[in-house]
């Protein structure tokens, strides 16, 4: 970093709902290397951001909506001189009352916007005459991204007014938009570069604009480089997390479990703003089916206003939140008929039989593959002899019990936002054949760049050494989409290989005339093209065509082909297809202290024709860790005042590496390329298998249940603590007692 | 604030700075000596991205004043390989695919050091005990496990 460069830090509220009597900031401004402080009145341009609708002040002027709200900004000459300062802001509150969670929100008759409503069939009537039927209420908690590299930016003013970004972010293109607008700038004058990050998992979709553009608005003002890093405790308070989601259900079901009807309202926990709610909410409510067919079917997304820190993207995009309401009904349908929870599973699974294959947004499901690969799961992890075992340790013992579940996902790939799904990519090949390749995507740790590249370098039939990747940068590739909704590889690796594509008919073209030979005799083979009967190596022809005045530079561009959504009618195909998969883990816990381990774990999981087995693989991996985490052992404490009290790693436990699995066995479905015509067949991998996180909640539910010998529910939400296990099995005991 | 004077040996060589009394070692190395290998992950001891060696001891750079390291040996992960020449544990670590973001693995092959330094034949549990403090949220730690019994094995046999 240039010397001259300065370091900001944000003033953060310490209230949660209040109007701001006044903020006295001359203790700020006199502190040691201070340089510059600013205000809401000190922005040039837009003042609010809002990625889609407004409700996102870059700096509060007379509001606080949640505890960490940004109140001002300082910049000083060393990091930790303006976080000291930071610190110095004398503000008075006329503090207002707070509705913390999603049940004050409801009673306050909060929300950010509008509940929208999916309905097929007669809801009340399915359930009214179901032979069974169920009502209950269910909550599962938030989740903080914690991505090991927190929130970072920095801002370089360059020549005639404009601003080039460093930053972590998912989303370079909206950065550039915001950073211009605050600014008052035209778009084109900011560039912004994202090399890589250390981990994002959605906490950098819109979460990282702010810090950009606080940066920008310093270095515009002083003229100098100047850095934002957050410190974790800041970064946990001051950014969102994943939506914490009450439901409340009604089905109807028959003696096999089979479901007639289901009923449900979901309430996402939005925080003070709508951010990217509405989607979240919506893609909740798209994955209320999870792999199930409704015949009737009425589900309704309620967006609650609460005065915490606005949430937003997590891996799964509330798509897991949608699935884990159905699994605890499923769950709860099997207590009820005493039929094993897989098989209750199974018997709804959709299916072209009796047409039970469109779910209650009219999309048809094409592909069946739940139902292969649930029999091949169920087989290779030995689902039954384990839990007969299982069934038999827990009539043996009395304090320890074990518990098995098999959990399914379906999770619809594209976003929801129809124009969302394009992309754009950039490819040069300079005359030593080396191949410069540049997309809108974004690297966090999930392999992309070399996925992208390894279609490049498939399509050329080159080695993989000959491709640089080079950084996600808005002046290469312009208005991109987020790298979010696990459609990173599906979109770039698509608009890259039409790049590719161009470029090799060029060269074709120009080798066709130049050899006076038929197209058909040309070809490209393990670095070389073959021309007739001669071979010659790649990067050969390229000069030959370079020298023949070959433009040898080609954009290229993909859209997602069939998907939109009415919103009207709250029907269509938002889904240019899914991706499945099913998990079995096995647990123990231990009914005097709630303690528990997750023993095994068993994973298959579709992801059409592999891109890239050990990347896909990692991501299965870590993608169930990390959901694992959300319903175990991650939980989310607010102080009354609305202060976030688990902050940091001390506080709030993600998984470490004692608590995963030691047998941990992930198999790629085989066999099952995508039929829809994706990237060489492949499928999404980055959400679905967050998902498959819930056989391990589902496993504890099953251990504890054993208690009052399978006939009584236990009562658990997420996240499954020891505290909530422990509560749940004195419940049981009690239950059984009576 | 006055500035304190510190020499100290890290990676092998002599190097001397100046620092002020509440900088941390992981502030140190990064911002003074430019050894940005060392992450930060959370600033309080709780996530491991900033392990190095003290003294052939595992420690928290984060949890280290600069000041208190007058006169320490100090390895950190240049000093256990560079792009040139790999460790053998950082090469297992990329044929396991045993990292995905990266940001944990300096402070993982760091770890994993200090702990075949200590037990060059770890079980399984051993080495999940060992590491526990290193933090990963990309992974789900199994790759990880499997490079670092791999590495074991393999500085075993060559040594
Ligand atoms: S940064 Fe030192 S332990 Fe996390
Ligand atoms: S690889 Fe990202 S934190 Fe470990």
């Amino acid at each position: 970093m240039p010397s001259n460069t300065l370091f900001a830090y944000a003033g953060l509220s310490h209230a949660s709902h209040a109007t701001i009597k006044s903020l006295d900031l001359d203790a700020v401004r006199s502190a040691h290397g201070v340089v510059s402080v600013i205000t809401a009145d000190d922005i040039p341009g837009l003042k609010d951001i809002g990625p889609v609708i407004p409700g996102d002040p870059l700096i509060t002027k007379s509001s606080v909506e949640f505890y960490g709200q940004v109140l001002f900004a300082v910049a000083a000459t060393s990091q930790s001189d303006a976080r000291r300062a930071a610190r110095l802001a004398r503000v008075e509150y006329d503090l207002l009352p707070a509705d913390l969670d999603i049940e004050a929100g409801r009673k306050a008759n909060s929300y950010v916007s509008p509940m929208h409503c999916q309905q097929k069939g007669n809801v009340d009537f399915a359930i009214d005459n179901a032979p069974f039927s169920l009502e209950g209420k269910f909550a599962s908690g938030g989740q903080e991204q914690m991505y090991l590299e927190g929130q970072v930016s920095i801002a370089i003013p360059e020549e005639n007014g404009n601003m080039l970004i460093h930053t972590s972010s998912q989303n370079p293109s909206e950065g550039q938009k915001l950073v211009a607008k605050v600014l008052g700038i035209d778009y084109s004058k900011v560039t912004v570069q994202v090399r890589r990050m250390g981990g994002a998992f959605g906490g950098k979709e819109t979460h990282a604009n702010q810090w950009a553009c606080l940066a920008a608005v310093f270095a515009q003002k002083t003229k100098r480089p100047v850095r934002l890093r957050l410190a974790r405790a800041d970064d946990f308070s001051s950014t969102g997390k994943r939506h914490p989601f009450e439901s409340q259900y009604r089905v109807g079901f028959d003696k096999e479990g089979r479901i007639r009807g289901l009923d449900v309202d979901l309430y996402g926990g939005c925080g003070m703003s709508a951010d990217l709610s509405n989607a979240i909410v919506d893609r909740a409510m798209f994955h209320i089916d999870n792999c199930y067919y409704l015949p009737a079917v009425r589900v309704r997304g309620y967006r609650v206003k609460t005065h915490t820190v606005s949430n937003t993207a997590f891996r799964g995009f509330g798509g897991p939140q949608g699935i884990l309401a159905i699994e605890n009904i499923i769950e709860q349908i099997a207590t009820a008929t005493g039929i094993d929870p897989l098989k209750v599973r199974e018997r709804n699974f959709y299916t072209d039989e009796g047409n039970r294959n469109r779910t209650h947004y009219a999309q048809t499901i094409e592909q069946h593959i739940i139902e292969p690969l649930v029999t091949r799961l169920t087989e290779t992890s030995d689902y039954y002899e384990r839990r007969k075992d299982i069934r038999k340790f827990n009539v043996d013992n009395d304090v320890l019990k074990r518990g098995i579940s098999l959990t399914p996902v379906k999770f619809g790939i594209s976003f929801t936002m129809q124009h969302m799904n394009q992309a754009g990519a950039l490819l040069h090949i300079y005359t030593d054949g080396s191949i410069q390749l540049n997309h809108g995507g974004t690297e966090m740790g999930q392999g992309l760049y070399t996925k992208v590249a390894q279609i490049v370098a498939r399509e050329f039939s080159v080695d993989l050494s000959r491709i640089t990747c080079t950084a996600t940068r808005t002046d290469k590739v312009p208005n991109t989409s987020p790298t979010a909704a696990s459609s990173g590889s599906d979109l770039n690796g698509m608009a890259a290989r039409d790049a590719a594509t161009k470029l090799k008919k060029r060269l074709c073209d120009f080798a066709e005339k130049h050899f006076s030979t038929p197209r058909s005799s040309i070809s490209f083979n393990n670095g070389q093209i073959i021309v007739g009967k001669e071979k010659y190596p790649f990067e050969d022809i390229i000069k030959l065509a370079y020298h023949h005045r070959v433009s040898l530079s080609a954009t290229g561009y993909y859209r997602t082909p069939k998907i939109y959504y009415d919103r009207e009618t709250a029907t269509g195909r938002p889904f240019f297809y899914f991706a499945y998969g099913a998990a079995v883990a096995e647990t123990i816990i231990d009914t005097l202290s709630g303690e528990y381990r997750i023993l095994r774990v068993d994973i298959c999981q579709d992801v059409g024709q592999s891109l890239n087995p050990a990347i896909d693989i990692g991501q299965i991996e870590g993608g169930f860790v990390q959901g694992m985490g959300w319903l175990t052992t991650e939980e989310l404490k607010w102080e009354q005042t609305g202060r976030l009290a688990s902050h940091g790693p001390a506080t709030y436990k993600i998984p470490a590496v004692g608590d995963t699995p030691s047998e941990f066995n992930v198999e790629l479905f085989p066999n099952s390329p995508n039929t829809e015509a994706t990237i060489f067949h492949s499928k999404a991998v980055g959400e679905p298998p967050l998902v498959l996180g819930i056989s391990a909640w589902t496993a504890i539910r099953d251990a504890i249940a054993s208690i009052a010998e399978y006939r009584v529910s236990p009562i658990l939400d997420a996240p499954a603590t020891p505290e909530q296990v422990l509560a749940a099995c004195d419940h049981l005991r009690s239950s059984r007692a009576l | 604030m006055a500035k304190t004077h510190v020499t100290t040996t890290i990676n092998g060589d002599l190097k001397e700075f100046l620092c002020e009394p509440g900088d941390t070692l992981l502030q140190v190395l990064r911002d003074e000596l430019g050894l940005t290998g060392t992450k930060e992950g959370c600033g309080s001891g709780d996530c491991g991205a900033c392990s190095v060696l003290i003294n052939d001891r595992l420690v928290c750079s984060c949890l280290v004043l600069g000041v208190e390291t007058n006169g320490d040996v100090i390895e950190t992960v240049e000093g256990i390989g560079d792009s040139d020449k790999l460790h053998v544990i950082q090469e297992k670590f990329l044929e396991h695919a045993a990292l995905q973001c990266g940001i944990c693995t300096p402070g993982l092959v760091v770890s994993t050091k200090a702990l075949l330094e200590e037990n060059p034949n770890p079980t399984e549990e051993e080495a999940r005990y060992y590491l526990a403090g290193n933090l990963c949220r990309c992974t789900g730690y199994d790759k990880i496990i499997k490079a670092v019994l791999d590495a074991a094995e393999t500085m075993r046999e060559s040594a």
